[in-house]
């Protein structure tokens, strides 16, 4: 069983769908006593990094979460989800995140339509297990204003928007993070699931 | 390098697909879900619902397809018709969809248009629009009520002013070509493409997979909708991208 965190950010129907289709038991929960449980988490997410930010405190999660990082459990931030995994945001105000990863994110301030909202390639820098069933040039849906800015060694796919290099997939340890979406990103999303399936049963 | 959309189109009324669909090789026959299910699995970049009853009465039938479509679907699903206020944004988005079209109320209420943004966000606020060239080929007007009612905006001026409120994308219909199945609005998709910067899809005059063709070489829109040439079988979401693929189009490789 996994659970996918409810911090009240956004409609995770699809999130769970797209687990149900995977065959992997989710769970949409905030209660610790189902967050300790669980063989793997998920920060779903759509709105604004402070907000999101705000949320987890609300709801006294950043202390479980970082707990079960430490633990070593596979955590996977989708979108804003995976926003939230840098150490700072810069959207509406400068926000501490979660920190499981290092790095920042910033407003894309590039000379291309924003949001950055559609299908887009990836390009694999790092081939780390998540990526496994993904090959090179496989399409993703995107659908975001900020970007992640992170060391080379977290970053395992990006994908080109006019000349920016963005950032698409990054991982440190236990930690994923996914700036597209997975759960919308049709065959492509569905094998980048089944290997955190595998990640999470393993 | 970002691709362009291909997004079917399905009117929906009383909970079923509606308006010149030849339902082959289905299994319930109008069901919204099952078609849209099926242009999904023929990679289809996005779909779109739009509830053309949009009554009070109504509302349950189309949650509940939403929910529906939000849970079986893997691709983005955007839905319209009827929205009127910020609680319909937060109904339909609370149920599952992507993206919320408004267009009349938008209209009649500029700021619901920069509420919705602040809100939910701007990748979510889709703003439609139906427009026309007015007899003097000045330009174009914006209508409402089905294209019936002439609103006296100017297209490039209201397009702006969407833009500048907030709205994240523009689903432009032009009134001139559509139903006439003779290709795109291209001079009137161009006008648009030029005076803003956020992402536009093309509406009206889809005849032919040359159109589609057509409607990308010929202007910068980002995305086409189609509603007939898919529902009457006449050309399915992969052949188009095929086509799109031979004309060096960049479109969506993979499932």
């Amino acid at each position: 069983m996994i659970v996918i965190i409810d911090y009240n950010v956004g409609n995770l129907k699809s999130v769970v769908g797209a687990f149900k289709r995977i065959g992997l038991e989710a769970v949409v929960s905030r209660d610790e006593k189902v967050i300790k449980e669980a063989k793997g988490i998920v920060l779903p997410g759509v709105g604004t990094f402070p907000t999101a930010m705000k949320n987890l405190e609300k709801y006294h999660l950043v202390d479980i979460l970082t707990e079960r990082k430490e633990a070593g459990i596979p955590i996977l931030g989708i979108c804003l989800g995976m926003q939230i995994l840098f150490e700072k945001g810069y959207e509406v105000k400068e926000t501490k995140g979660l920190g499981f990863i290092p790095g920042s994110v910033r407003y894309m301030d590039i000379d291309e339509k924003i949001p950055h909202m559609g299908w887009n390639q990836l390009h694999i820098t790092n081939h780390q297990p998540i990526l496994k069933y993904v090959h090179e040039n496989d399409d993703a849906y995107f659908v975001h204003s900020y970007m992640a800015h992170c060391k080379d060694e977290n970053l395992v796919a990006y994908t080109d928007y006019g000349t920016t290099k963005v950032t698409a997939l990054v991982q440190n340890k236990n930690v994923i993070g996914c700036q597209f979406h997975p759960e919308k990103s049709g065959m492509v999303g569905h094998k980048i699931l089944l290997a955190f399936k595998e990640m999470v049963e393993c | 390098m970002l691709t362009k959309r291909i997004i079917p189109c399905l009117d929906i009324k009383d909970g079923k697909v509606v308006k010149g669909v030849n339902f082959v090789g289905l299994k319930d026959v109008g069901d919204p879900i099952e078609l849209a299910k099926k242009y999904d699995v023929q990679c289809a970049d996005e779909v779109v619902f739009l509830d053309i009853t949009a009554s009070y009465e109504d509302r349950g039938i189309m949650k509940d397809i939403i929910e529906r479509g939000a849970s079986e679907l893997t691709i983005p699903l955007a839905v319209g018709g009827g929205i009127r206020t910020l609680d319909d944004f937060r109904m339909i988005l609370a149920s599952g969809a992507d993206k919320v079209s408004v267009n009349s109320a938008a209209i009649v209420n500029p700021q619901l248009i920069k509420e919705a943004a602040d809100e939910f966000g701007v990748q979510c606020v889709v703003i439609a629009i139906d427009a026309k060239k007015r007899e003097d080929q000045s330009g174009w007007d914006v209508y409402v009520k089905g294209g019936r009612e002439n609103t006296g905006l100017d297209l490039i001026e209201w397009v702006k002013k969407c833009e500048s409120l907030g709205a994240g994308e523009v689903l432009l219909t032009s009134m001139d070509a559509d139903g006439t199945k003779a290709g795109y609005d291209i001079e009137m998709l161009n006008a648009v493409c030029k005076a803003v910067d956020i992402p536009v899809i093309a509406s009206g005059g889809c005849g032919s997979i040359q159109d589609i063709i057509d409607v990308f070489e010929k202007t910068n829109v980002d995305a086409a909708l189609v509603a007939s040439l898919f529902h009457f079988n006449e050309a399915t979401v992969e052949d188009v991208r095929n086509e799109c693929k031979k004309h060096g189009i960049n479109v969506r490789r993979t499932r």
